[in-house]
């Protein structure tokens, strides 16, 4: 880690963590008993702990002058491993939640173990730990080789990987104390949100800034659709965080919006992170990694450039679907539902796009479990797309709206589509960038891959059938004119399926572990000796003084 | 004139309908304009190329 960083970056590393530290101190100074205080003492003990790390190789030997000769894989490293801690993580506490439902005793009685304060730590910790992770892996990993440069920072990468990780700390930690904006997916309070805007920006300018330096003349489509999705999330997070503390020593803080502008800011925020943290940035990874894997070039290039435009502005529209039959203005709700249907157009063409590749190599999708992963997240977007175009029809959202088809639908895309995209890519990506012949075991993949898919085609199917009965439930009416259920018949009715949507976490849950495992043993493993015959530099083609 | 919910309707359903068909239009042109094809086939299949270093 350290031995890639000349004299003159371990000490700004330094530097860098003492100013963060010394943050740290005043946040504990002026908070003192409030939350406040306790994550500046957290935020103290993470730079601390990186500071030893800096200073107990900081007279290791300096790196050689070809370090800007090779591509810079030590932060995709650490960030995978980052990214697997928090999906096991972060799934272990969906199981949780999800048995919590089943059997409420499973709260045993204690304030930070209750429902409303579990469940973030669930969404925060699969959403932004895993995906998150997984998504400035691979991001370092695609830019530098479809821009054939390395990365443009030594120092920043680690600065915007350990920063993020910082942010996610303390929303979960945040959590367990009862911090929150009571926002959805924009939980952590002001002072988590102004340190993640340092640490995005970062992120924005080392992307462009590795871009400026490529030398491929034509960027690649997978990096406008990471660029598409740091740009924006910096957008959103910042207009939907807009607070005002309630004090320098308070963790609590109000929102500038009003009304039914702060409802209308937070889902055009809520929706857009689904579609920019939750698609955008892995549609990248679908771009590089499936046609690598598949090693057949993209079925169109053209018709991913205008899928790549038709979600990036369809999408900024789509979020007021959220809020039908709400005090928004009808015609806003309107647009919502009119773009969200118009989704579906760049949607399937990227799903279709994706599975046009494979056509005619179906027979690899049948022998490599990485690929079928792959195969199967195109095919999750591709149906989780439609389902949400149709959600979005406010007779339909009529239903669906409050129920648990809402949760099924985020599930299938998030079990489906987001997390069986990252494991391929990562399957893909850990032999790579170890330099390893392949992953440690061929059938512990196979393994993972099916429970992963049971474990999705159990929690949807139950999501489903709940979330429809639910619906109906509540709207059916006796000849009287009033509510044939209670709102308790309806969570009887609900029991079966809570149980069996708890067991299909838990094989994925399983399924991630397997993919640890999996992970840790092909990294342990012997690095191949002799090179690959394709595995040389290019030579030289144009050289630019001071590269 | 008064700028309220009609003055922000009417702009929409003109200028908003103008500004989005335009883009269209814009990606449409770039995505297919002929010269761009040879660059576009090179971009996909250079990505399978198996090299591991940073181009000088």
């Amino acid at each position: 880690m350290i031995g890639q960083l000349t004299s003159g970056e371990r000490q700004s590393a330094v530097v860098i963590l003492l100013i963060v530290a010394m943050v740290g101190l005043s946040m504990a100074a002026l908070g003192r008993t409030d939350p406040l205080g306790v994550h500046g003492v957290i935020v103290m003990l993470f730079s601390g702990g990186l500071l030893y790390v800096v200073l107990s190789s900081f007279y290791a030997p300096a790196p050689t002058e070809e370090r800007e000769a090779s591509y810079y894989d030590d932060p995709i490293k650490i960030g995978i491993v980052l990214s697997m801690g928090w999906a096991v993580f972060g799934m272990l506490m969906g199981v949780w939640v999800a048995s919590q439902l089943a059997w409420p005793d499973l709260a045993f009685d204690a304030a930070w173990s209750s429902f409303g304060r579990l469940r973030p730590t669930h969404t925060t910790g699969v959403i932004f730990g895993f995906g998150g992770n997984a998504l400035i892996a691979t991001s370092f990993h695609v830019v530098q080789r479809t821009s054939r440069a390395r990365l443009a920072g030594q120092l920043s990468p680690w600065f915007v990987l350990f920063g993020f990780n910082l942010f996610c700390i303390l929303a979960v930690t945040g959590y367990f104390m009862g911090i929150t904006q009571s926002k959805e997916y924009a939980e952590p309070e002001w002072y988590a949100d102004l340190w993640l805007v340092v640490v995005w920006v970062t992120y924005f300018i080392l992307y462009i800034r590795t871009i400026a330096r490529r030398k491929e003349p034509h960027i690649y489509v997978a990096n406008w659709y990471f660029m598409a999705f740091i740009l924006v999330v910096a957008i959103l997070h910042i207009v939907n965080n807009l607070t005002l503390p309630v004090s320098w020593g308070h963790a609590k803080s109000y929102t500038v919006w009003p009304g039914v502008q702060d409802a209308m800011v937070q889902w055009w925020y809520g929706h857009n992170a689904v579609a920019f943290f939750l698609t955008a940035g892995f549609l990248g990874m679908l771009y590089y990694y499936l046609p690598v894997r598949a090693q057949r070039p993209i079925f169109s290039y053209r018709l991913s450039i205008l899928s790549f435009w038709g979600i990036t502005f369809f999408y900024m529209w789509a979020g007021s679907h959220h809020l039908h039959y709400t005090a928004l203005p009808h015609w806003v709700q309107t647009l919502g539902m009119t773009f969200s249907v118009m989704l579906l157009v760049p949607s399937w063409a990227s799903a279709g796009n994706a599975l046009l590749t494979l056509n005619g190599a179906w027979h690899k999708v049948r022998d490599d479990a990485t690929l079928r992963f792959m195969m199967v997240a195109a095919v999750f977007y591709g149906l989780s797309t439609f389902e949400g175009s149709f959600m979005a029809i406010r007779p339909v959202n009529s239903l669906s709206h409050y129920t648990d088809w809402t949760v099924g639908h985020v599930h299938a895309g998030a079990l489906g589509w987001v997390a069986l995209i990252t494991f391929g890519s990562f399957y893909t990506l850990v032999p790579a960038l170890w330099k390893r012949e392949a992953m440690y075991s061929a059938r512990l993949i196979e393994v993972h891959f099916w429970l992963a898919l049971a474990g999705t085609l159990i929690y949807v199917f139950a999501m489903w059938n709940s979330g429809i009965i639910q619906g109906l439930m509540w709207r059916t009416y006796t000849e009287e004119g009033t509510l044939a259920y209670s709102f308790v018949d309806s969570l009887v009715a609900m029991y079966p399926y809570y149980i069996a949507r708890a067991f299909g976490g838990l094989l994925f849950l399983i399924g991630a572990v397997v993919c640890c495992y999996n992970i840790w043993m092909t990294v342990r493993a012997k690095p191949v000796t002799s090179s690959r015959s394709g595995d040389v530099p290019v030579v030289s083609v144009a050289s630019v003084a001071g590269e | 004139m008064d700028f309220d919910y009609d003055t922000l309707v009417a702009f929409s359903k003109s200028w908003g309908l103008l500004y989005l068909f335009a883009f269209f239009l814009a990606v449409v042109v770039y995505a297919f304009w002929p010269s761009n094809k040879n660059r576009f086939d090179r971009a996909k299949k250079s990505i399978l190329d198996q090299d591991d270093k940073p181009w000088k």
